[in-house]
């Protein structure tokens, strides 16, 4: 299983925790994470990603394992530790100042 | 006895305002959805407890929430807005052409009888239809292929379809407005449009009297005359009394004809509501007054409504779509403040006072009258 952590308003869309758990068939990469977190919470597509274009929002970035994963092609392994599930996915809303 | 729920879209979540026939005491509850731009929420006609809303952020996009028991409990329903088609282009801020996309939803028109039917006016400008409570949205391109499309452009706002008015005599037509593209009715239930700008003129475009171009801001229109439609337009409140087919200037004795909201007594059909503010640069009411201007003539003749408003050091604004009536007798007005503010008056506006004081900035007001 891998483990996703979500922002605050994201976790209150779906009504989860802190953390959600999902389970991927073939190798983690974002794309494939995203598919299955989209799949088991259908409320957050189009939250993290567009709609039509699929691509990332331009507000939110993707960390894992103290990296910054959000350049990262979508198709591009995730960590192994990801992938084991010891470390959590980072869904994280940028930072506003003002 | 009579009830009225007001729903209030702020910056930082939705409210819902309700009280008894009197307006004299209200109940608050919310936020509903804090932290997100609620931009608008509106009840069905048919079946009020069935409300939509339109919940949007900067980080997370699109989400649209319905409720089935009058606001107390809400469900998201389907976000995706695809253009239909070939997306096309529509003319950018430097000139050039710019593929449309959609961003959020501005305004939401539950239809007249159906509460599984609603309408959606979007930025970029187009115009959606659910009609399965929200499930799904398709779009009804005709209004965007019409063949004045490419040369709409976006106002300092972005290009936001903000308003939708259904004809209660004919369900066949439908009158949206379109910032800075204007105004446009269908008479065909939305396959084919028409630009209806005829009489409009505007400064602030290279030919003041273009089939389009125009920045309306807001239309309203009285049930039992259809034909009839009151505009505030960025600068000039205008009137028509053919649907559409030619405006008049009816600013009359405004102190400024610039303002947002424009709304129409519900049982008084010549009795119209406007909120003048001092410019296109200064969005804030003239000499710091915050005061309604009602017409009893259609426009034309105004006198200010000032009792119970702020009438010195006031700066607030009052968006497009934050200003609604009641159709409780006598008629109760609305209206909310980017302060924060919620004014309702329960005599037609003879008099105010504060709803709550301290809202984050308010988007949109909206009022169901509640048997």
């Amino acid at each position: 299983m891998i483990r996703v952590a979500l922002p605050t308003h994201l976790r209150t869309l779906a009504r989860v925790g802190d953390e959600v758990a999902v389970a991927i068939e073939g190798r983690a990469t974002r794309a494939s994470v995203l598919d299955a977190l989209e799949a088991a919470y259908p409320v957050l597509r189009g939250t993290i990603r567009d709609h039509v274009t699929r691509e990332r929002r331009p507000f939110l970035r993707f960390f894992a394992c103290e990296q910054d994963l959000t350049h990262e092609p979508p198709d591009a392994p995730l960590p192994d530790a990801v992938a084991r599930g010891a470390e959590p996915f980072l869904v994280v809303g940028a930072m506003a100042g003002g | 006895m009579s009830r009225v729920r007001v729903l209030v879209g702020t910056r930082k979540g939705a409210f819902v305002l309700t009280a008894d026939g009197k307006r004299d005491r209200w109940q608050v509850s919310g936020p509903h959805f804090p932290g997100w731009e609620i931009y608008h929420l509106k009840g069905s006609p048919a079946n009020p407890n069935r409300i939509y809303a339109s919940q949007t952020s900067g980080w997370f996009g699109q989400v649209m929430q319905r409720s089935d028991d009058g606001g107390a409990t809400w469900e998201a329903v389907g976000n995706k807005f695809e253009y239909d088609g070939v997306t096309g282009t529509h003319q950018w801020y430097d000139g050039t052409q710019h593929p449309w996309a959609f961003a959020r939803v501005w305004h939401l028109e539950p239809a007249l009888t159906d509460p599984d039917t609603v309408y959606a006016g979007v930025e970029d400008a187009a115009l959606f239809r659910s009609s399965d409570g929200g499930a799904t949205w398709q779009e009804l391109p005709g209004l965007r292929r019409h063949g004045t499309g490419p040369s709409w452009q976006p106002g300092a706002g972005g290009m936001c379809l903000h308003t939708i008015v259904l004809d209660p005599a004919n369900p066949k037509r439908m009158y949206i407005a379109i910032s800075a593209a204007g105004a446009f009715r269908t008479d065909d239930g939305g396959t084919t449009w028409q630009p209806i700008n005829r009489g409009l003129r505007s400064q602030g475009i290279p030919d003041a009297d273009a089939e389009v171009g125009h920045c309306v801001h807001r239309i309203a229109m009285h049930p039992s005359r259809p034909g009839v439609l009151f505009m505030q337009k960025h600068w000039d409140v205008m009137r028509t009394d053919n649907a559409g087919d030619s405006w008049q200037e009816v600013s009359g004795n405004l102190p400024t004809d610039f303002g947002f909201p424009i709304d129409v007594h519900a049982h008084e059909p010549e009795t119209i509501y406007v909120v003048p503010i001092t410019s296109d640069s200064h969005h804030f009411p003239p000499e710091g007054k915050l005061r309604v201007f009602r017409s009893r003539t259609g426009g034309g003749e105004w006198e200010p409504l000032t009792k119970g408003l702020p009438q010195r050091d006031c700066y607030v604004n009052v968006l497009r779509d934050a200003m609604a009536v009641d159709s409780l007798d006598p008629c109760g007005v609305y209206f909310g403040t980017t302060g924060g503010q919620v004014y309702g008056s329960p005599n037609g506006g003879d008099s105010w006072a504060p709803i709550v004081r301290d809202l984050p900035a308010v988007l949109s007001v909206e009022v169901q009258s509640l048997a």
